[in-house]
């Protein structure tokens, strides 16, 4: 039987392999697929399109603690979120192509009035990641992916809660881009990246792009039995 | 230079629900028809096949049929002394983009208001006298009866193909149909869906507590039927894709799969996608319209002649239309004179989720307009003098568009992240239902549209500007349902539930969903001192021109607006062909 992707004895020997090695020489064949009939790309194996070497070490290292591998169901990391993120910064999102991006913009404006900055989603990833690798240097004189767990998971908190300000970004801007897209990346199609073998949609019981239930509407209170599919057919 | 094409005798600006109904009507009439639709064109082959549609990132949650910004937005301000900012991406409310419009990517809830909702202002001051109406408060009458209407939603209601329950046939009350709706001149075209695991509970416990439960009236078929147009529509099944995606079935009424189709057959109908009409052009006087002015899809700039412009793009894009061609005298909040742009209203909505460990909802089961309902608490079932508010709601237990990422509830206190927060999504996916309240929103002096001073789209022309905010009187109606949604919540029994009502502080927000029922700013009434549109939706200035659409509603009502702008459009048809084609000229003399 081959293990889960996310089994304990699998975990700290992936995150080992993904964390401690420049990004730039990832690519030695860790594979993080268990049943794959067209598996995806291996995370150990992308090279990324729009973070460099130092930004895409952040990511593997945040993503791992916003959805961890720990506990019951799959993580950031063994379901390629870091990959949809950085699909998505050289997508429409991260260059906010639909977005009416005119000037003045009121950077101080009320949240009520949603987003008001000049800076396009990728333009605050860089500088969000920038400014936090720079803040952790400062404070505990270590890469924000060097540092354990509870450290991390700190920085995330003080960052979301706006304890943590920026000079030319919004902290709280940049936490709230990288956990909704985290959280894209993990429930979205595998079509855009993450969402690995559609583990996150098992882990949940939701059965994809199946998209028809016309016999199961009055089987009440009865799990839904079928596995997902994806945009693709895959099964799972 | 602007090239002129040939003229026409008609031409429609947008193509939803609203102008392919009058590209029927018009071209039956024998008419020369041109539709011009801003965005692109699309039909459910290839556009909304299977399984493209079942991508909840790409259509749920990136809005690929809606407006974009980009192209297109509006500024929002809470006050009248405030800077408005752009409405820089979507969030509260989502108009749609191409043809067909907002009709192809909504529910389904296809309602009629209730007949006092028509003439508001009368009951209220017939009823409770003129004095409870708070001195700010602009409502009004629409200028046309319930009864005058109904053949109009019938008809609607036919060529959707409505699934649904009647409580009133003819003054007869039924059995399991809304004994509070207005009187029914036939029973819906097909049955209701069938019904879901929280429909059951909902029902259960609204009858144990001595109210009505019925169906919510959905434009998603529970049967195969053909429309009068021959138009056919498939059983929906259930594929919980409807909100902001394309039917994959034929089983979701929209433009293409009731209309257009049709429509397209007539050899005196034509069509242009990706044409954004600039202008509504006038001679020289303004007092009659010449035809329009707009973008093709080259970019080069057309005028189109023609006899007749119908404005049928969302109710918003047409007032900015109407305030840019300079179509009627802009209202102005402080002397509260001028009509267009008066009387924006938006829509008062509250719910309740309920977590329960050992039920399984399976949530992405689920149709559009999939929900029972109880209107026990509707405009005309209150009130007002005693509960200090004018207004009303329906209640619904709904279950629809279970997709992950937007639609994962959590109870109160669980983490946004971390191990907590994977653990609580596995724990509560599929287990939660809700309880909402869709209610009024009543119409104030200083919530309108007019033009922005400092922001302008791609062509140059001023952003239209919004200037809204929550009133007192709207958050007492919600506060109302609060606690009739709090009762039914503790009947059914939940291990935990979350609360979500305005309160007394809240200031309007345009980042979560609300609802794309935004009203008003081209109102319709009697009086062209107090409205844009005669009782006709024809513009009191330019008798030539007609505007379509939720704008033409001085106030919100209570429910969902497609049934009554589907009505008001057969409504407005019949009084063109009828009154207006042989004598063409102001329909009403004021």
């Amino acid at each position: 039987m081959k293990p889960k992707p996310w089994s304990t004895s699998r975990r700290g020997f992936i995150k080992g392999s993904l964390m401690m090695i420049p990004a730039v020489s990832i690519g030695n064949g860790v594979s993080l697929t268990a049943e794959a009939n067209e598996p995806p790309v291996d995370l150990g194996d992308y090279q990324p399109t729009f973070f460099n070497a130092d930004e895409w070490n952040f990511i593997l290292a945040a993503c791992d603690r916003l959805i961890p591998s720990e506990g019951e169901g799959p993580g950031a990391l063994e379901t390629n979120v870091p990959i949809f993120i950085d699909k998505q910064m050289e997508g429409a999102f991260g260059h906010a192509s639909d977005w009416y991006m005119k000037a003045p913009f009121q950077e101080d404006a009320s949240p009520l009035f949603g987003y008001q900055s000049a800076l396009l989603p990728r333009e605050v990833y860089r500088r969000g990641i920038a400014a936090t690798r720079t803040y952790c240097q400062q404070q505990f004189n270590e890469e924000f992916s060097a540092l354990p767990e509870d450290k991390r998971d700190q920085v995330l908190s003080s960052l979301e809660k706006g304890d943590i300000q920026f000079d030319d970004v919004s902290s709280q801007q940049f936490f709230a881009f990288l956990l909704q897209n985290t959280k894209e990346g993990y429930f979205a199609d595998p079509i855009h990246g993450g969402n690995k073998h559609m583990a996150a949609w098992k882990h949940i019981g939701f059965p994809g792009a199946r998209a028809s239930y016309l016999e199961w509407v009055d089987q009440h209170n009865k799990a839904y039995p079928l596995g997902p599919v994806s945009l693709t057919g895959e099964r799972g | 230079m602007a090239k002129t094409n040939p003229h026409v005798d008609v031409v429609l600006v947008g193509l939803g629900w609203t102008n392919s109904i009058m590209g029927m009507e018009l071209t039956d009439a024998g008419l020369n028809v041109l539709a011009l639709e801003r965005g692109k064109d699309q039909d459910t082959v290839p556009d909304f096949a299977y399984p493209k549609m079942a991508d909840e990132l790409t259509y749920g949650v990136r809005y690929k049929m809606m407006q974009r910004p980009a192209k297109s937005t509006l500024t929002v301000r809470h006050g009248i002394n405030d800077t408005a900012l752009p409405y820089r991406h979507l969030g509260s409310f989502l108009p749609g983009n191409g043809v067909g419009g907002a009709g192809t990517h909504w529910n389904g809830h296809t309602w009629r208001p209730q007949p006092q909702e028509l003439r508001l202002k009368s009951y209220v001051e017939e009823n409770f006298g003129a004095d409870i109406i708070p001195e700010d408060m602009t409502i009004q009458d629409f200028g046309v009866s319930y009864d005058e209407l109904e053949p109009h939603f019938d008809c609607f209601e036919k060529v959707l193909g409505i699934s649904g329950k009647a409580g009133n046939l003819n003054g007869e009350l039924q059995e399991g149909g809304n004994p509070f709706e207005g009187w029914r001149s036939s029973e819906y075209p097909l049955p209701p869906l069938a019904r879901t695991y929280n429909d059951e509970l909902f029902t259960q416990v609204a009858k144990d507590q001595g109210l009505s439960p019925f169906p919510l009236p959905a434009a998603n078929a529970s049967e195969a039927y053909t429309n009068p147009y021959g138009m056919q529509l498939g059983p929906c099944n259930f594929c919980g894709f409807c909100e902001r995606y394309g039917c994959i079935n034929y089983s979701k009424s929209s433009p293409q799969t009731c209309v257009l189709g049709a429509l397209k057959q007539r050899e005196n109908f034509s069509y242009r996608a990706n044409c954004e009409v600039l202008k509504v052009n006038l001679d020289s006087d303004g007092k009659r319209a010449t035809g329009v002015t707009y973008i093709d899809e080259n970019g080069d700039e057309v005028i189109q002649p023609a006899d007749l412009v119908v404005l049928g793009a969302y109710g918003l894009h047409n007032v900015h239309l109407l305030l840019v061609s300079g179509i009627g005298k802009p209202y102005d909040p402080i002397s509260g004179t001028g009509v267009v742009g008066k009387n924006y209203a938006y829509q008062m909505t509250g719910g309740a989720t309920l977590f329960f460990k050992d039920k399984e909802f399976n949530p992405f089961i689920g149709a559009g307009g999939n929900a029972t309902t109880v209107n026990d608490y509707g405009v005309e079932q209150i009130d007002f003098g005693r509960e200090g508010f004018i207004g009303g709601s329906y209640l619904s237990a709904a279950m629809t568009n279970g997709q992950p990422i937007r639609n994962m509830p959590l109870p109160s206190g669980s983490p946004s992240w971390g191990a907590g927060w994977k653990q609580a999504v596995k724990d509560n996916y599929g287990h939660a239902m809700s309880v909402g309240s869709h209610g009024s929103n009543m119409s104030y002096r200083d919530c309108y549209l007019d033009l922005d001073p400092n922001y302008t789209d791609d062509h140059g022309r001023p952003l239209m500007r919004m200037t809204f905010n929550w009133k007192d009187n709207d958050v007492r109606m919600t506060q109302y349902m609060k606690q009739k949604i709090e009762t039914l919540t503790k009947a059914l029994g939940p291990d935990d539930y979350r609360l979500s009502f305005k309160d007394f502080n809240s200031m309007y927000d345009v980042r979560p969903y609300q609802t794309t029922h935004n009203v008003g700013g081209a109102i319709m009434g009697t009086d062209p001192s107090t409205s844009a549109l005669n009782r006709y939706l024809q513009t009191w200035d330019v008798d030539n021109v007609f505007v379509m659409g939720a704008g033409a509603f001085p106030q919100n009502i209570q429910y969902n607006p497609t049934g009554l702008v589907g009505a008001l459009t057969y409504w407005a048809a019949k009084a063109i062909r009828e009154k207006y084609l042989p004598n063409p000229g102001p329909l009403v003399h004021a």
